[in-house]
C-alpha cells in the first residue's frame, strides 16, 4: 500500500514536469514550424524596408543587446554590491528587515510601473531623454530587486569558514568578500544575473515609453539615442500593424530570433559558470 | 592553581574574561597564563567554552554581534581588546586552525601564500621559499611538492589540516590556536599533526583545544581543565592527570563523564 502510494506519487509528480516541459517544447516547435522560412541572411543582418513589411530585423536585435548591456551594466554591479552589503556588513534590525522587505515588494511591481517611472527618472528628471540608456536603466531597475535576492541566496551559500580562515590569516573584512566569498559566489550570482537579463530582454511595457520605436531605419549612434527592440517589434507586427496577416511570418521569425538569443545568453552562462568552476577546483 | 617557573615571562595573559552570548554567560571570568613556546592544552565536557575561549583569543567574536566580552587578553603586555589596536594585526600574531579544514578552493600554493598576498608586499622568490618552508614546516612538503597547483580541496582530510597549518604559519605568527585539529583524522593522520605540534612548539606558542586525554598528555607542557565556562583547575599536564586536585577534574579525565 505505501509501495502504491509512493509509486504513484513519483509518477504523478513526472507527468506534471512532463506537462510543463511539453508546454515549452509546443511554444519552441510552433515557433521554428511557422518562423524558421523567413529566417534567412538578409532577415537578420537587413533594415526594415516598407512600413516593416520587408527586410529584415538588424535595428531591433542590435537594440535588444544595446539595452539588454546597459542594464546589466547598471543592474549587476549594483545589485551584487547591494546584497554583498545585507549579507556580510549589514546589522539584523528593522532597518534591514524594512530594506529586505521593500526589494521583495519591488519585485512584484507590475512592469508597467518601472515604465512610467522611468519616464519620470530617467528620460525626464536626468534628462537622458528617450533613448538606450533611460530604457536600460529602466529595465536595470526591474531587474535590480531579483539580482539582490538571487546575490544574497549565492553569498549564504559560501561557507562561513571560509570568511574565519581568511581572517584568522589576518585579512580585512573587505580581503575576505572579495579574495574568498566573491568568487565562490559568483556562480551563482551569475545563473541569477542571466535569468534575470532574459527576462528584461523580453520585456515590452517599461521600454515602450523610455525609447523603443517601431520603425527606425539606421542604428542608435550613442546611449542618447531612440532604438528598436525585438519584443516591441513582435508587439507591433502581431497587434499594431496596418497589414497583420501578411507579416505573420515576419512576427514569428522576430520571435524565434528573440527566443535564440535569449538561449546563446543562457549558454554563455553555462560555459562561463563552467570555466569558473574548473579554474577552482582544478 | 599551582604555577611555576617562567609564567611572569607569559606571552599570554587572560585576566577576569568573561563573554556571553545575548544573556547567555559563557566564560564567567577566566585567568590564565600561557607561557611563550610551550602548547596548552585545554579539555573539558561539551559545550563548557573551550572553543569560545580559543575564539576569544583572536577576536572571532568580532564577527557575532550578539557577543560581548570583558576583561582583557595581555598579548606581551598589551590588551588585544584595547581599541588603540588593530585587528588585523593581533589575528597575524595569533593564528588558528579550526577543528574541521577548510582549505580555500584555491591551490596548494595559493592556499599557503594567501596571508603574505593580503599582507601586500612579498614577491616572487621570496614568496616561493616562503611557501616551501610552510609547507616543510607543516610536514606536507614531500607528499605536495610535485602538485603545488592542484586544489587544496583534493588533498585528503589529513593532508588539508596540514596545509591550514602551513598556511597559518606561514605568516609566522606568533601563537597558534588549534580546535580540535585532530578530531576530524583517522589516527595515522591525527599522530602526523601531534607530531608537528611538538615541532612546531619550538617556534611557536600553541594553545590546543582537544577531547583526547591521551593527546593531551602527549602534547601539553599545561593543561586546563574547564567547566561550565569557569577554569576549575590549570596546571603542568602530568601533575594535573596524576594528582587532579578537584572531584570534577577526576570524574572526568577518568572518564566518568563529558
Ligand atoms: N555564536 C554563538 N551564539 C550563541 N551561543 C553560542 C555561540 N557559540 C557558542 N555558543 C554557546 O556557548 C557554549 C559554549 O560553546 P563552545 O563551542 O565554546 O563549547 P566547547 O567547549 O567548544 O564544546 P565542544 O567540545 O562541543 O566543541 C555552548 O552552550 C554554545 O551553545
Ligand atoms: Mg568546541
Amino acid at each position: 500500500m505505501r509501495k502504491a502510494k509512493q509509486w504513484i506519487g513519483i509518477n504523478l509528480m513526472l507527468v506534471f514536469t512532463l506537462i510543463v516541459a511539453a508546454f515549452l517544447g509546443i511554444v519552441v516547435y510552433d515557433l521554428l514550424y511557422k518562423g524558421s522560412s523567413v529566417i534567412s541572411f538578409e532577415f537578420v543582418f537587413d533594415f526594415p524596408r516598407n512600413g516593416n513589411t520587408e527586410g529584415g530585423i538588424w535595428p531591433a536585435t542590435v537594440g535588444t543587446a544595446l539595452v539588454t548591456l546597459i542594464t546589466a551594466l547598471f543592474s549587476i554591479p549594483l545589485g551584487v554590491g547591494a546584497a554583498v552589503y545585507l549579507n556580510e556588513y549589514a546589522k539584523e534590525n528593522w532597518m534591514t528587515q524594512l530594506i529586505r522587505a521593500s526589494i521583495r515588494n519591488l519585485a512584484g511591481v507590475p512592469s508597467i510601473i518601472y515604465g512610467l517611472f522611468g519616464v519620470a527618472i530617467f528620460v525626464n528628471g536626468l534628462g537622458f531623454g528617450a533613448s538606450v540608456l533611460a530604457a536600460g536603466m529602466t529595465l536595470g531597475l526591474l531587474t535590480l530587486p531579483y539580482i539582490i535576492t538571487t546575490s544574497e541566496e549565492a553569498l549564504k551559500t559560501v561557507p562561513d569558514s571560509y570568511r574565519e580562515g581568511a581572517l584568522a590569516l589576518g585579512a580585512t573584512k573587505w580581503q575576505a568578500i572579495r579574495t574568498n566569498v566573491l568568487p565562490n559566489a559568483v556562480p551563482g550570482i551569475l545563473t541569477g544575473a542571466i535569468l534575470g537579463l532574459s527576462r528584461a530582454a523580453g520585456e515590452t511595457a517599461p521600454i515602450l515609453f523610455t525609447g523603443a520605436l517601431y520603425y527606425l531605419r539606421y542604428l542608435p549612434q550613442s546611449v542618447f539615442d531612440p532604438f528598436m527592440v525585438l519584443p516591441y517589434h513582435l508587439y507591433i507586427l502581431s497587434t499594431q500593424h496596418h497589414a497583420m496577416e501578411e507579416v505573420r511570418p515576419l512576427a514569428y521569425g522576430t520571435a524565434l530570433v528573440l527566443i535564440s538569443l535569449i538561449l546563446l545568453l543562457n549558454i554563455s552562462a553555462f560555459i562561463l559558470r563552467y570555466r569558473f568552476r574548473k579554474a577552482q577546483m582544478r | 592553581m599551582s604555577m611555576s617557573e617562567n609564567l611572569d615571562a607569559a606571552k599570554l595573559k587572560v585576566r577576569d574574561l568573561r563573554l556571553s552570548f545575548g544573556d547567555k554567560e559563557v566564560l564567567k571570568g577566566i585567568s590564565m597564563d600561557i607561557p611563550e613556546k610551550e602548547i596548552v592544552a585545554l579539555i573539558g565536557p561539551s559545550g563548557c567554552g573551550k572553543s569560545t575561549l580559543l575564539r576569544a583569543i583572536n577576536r572571532m567574536h568580532d564577527l557575532v554581534p550578539i557577543a560581548r566580552v570583558s576583561g582583557e587578553i595581555f598579548l606581551d603586555g598589551k590588551n588585544i581588546y584595547d581599541k588603540e589596536l588593530d585587528v588585523v594585526d593581533i589575528r597575524r600574531r595569533i593564528g588558528m586552525v579550526f577543528q574541521k579544514p577548510n582549505p580555500f578552493p584555491k591551490s596548494i600554493a595559493e592556499n599557503v601564500a594567501y596571508g603574505l598576498k593580503i599582507a601586500g608586499g612579498t614577491s616572487g622568490k621570496n614568496l616561493q621559499d616562503v611557501i616551501k618552508t610552510s609547507l616543510e614546516g607543516a610536514a606536507l612538503w614531500d607528499e605536495v611538492k610535485d602538485s603545488l597547483d592542484k586544489s587544496g580541496l583534493a588533498l585528503s582530510g589529513g593532508q588539508q589540516q596540514r596545509l591550514c597549518i602551513a598556511r597559518a604559519i606561514a605568516v609566522k605568527p606568533e601563537i597558534i590556536l588549534m580546535d580540535e585539529p585532530t578530531s576530524a583524522l583517522d589516527p595515522i593522520s591525527a599522530n602526523k599533526v601531534e607530531k608537528l605540534m611538538l615541532e612546531l612548539k619550538k617556534d611557536y606558542t600553541i594553545i590546543v583545544v582537544t577531547h583526547n586525554m591521551q593527546q593531551a598528555q602527549r602534547v601539553a607542557d599545561r593543561t586546563a581543565f574547564m567547566y561550565l565556562g569557569e577554569v576549575i583547575e590549570y596546571r603542568p599536564t602530568r601533575e594535573l592527570f596524576e594528582s587532579p586536585i578537584h572531584d570534577l577534574t577526576k570524574n572526568y579525565i577518568s572518564g566518568d563523564f563529558g
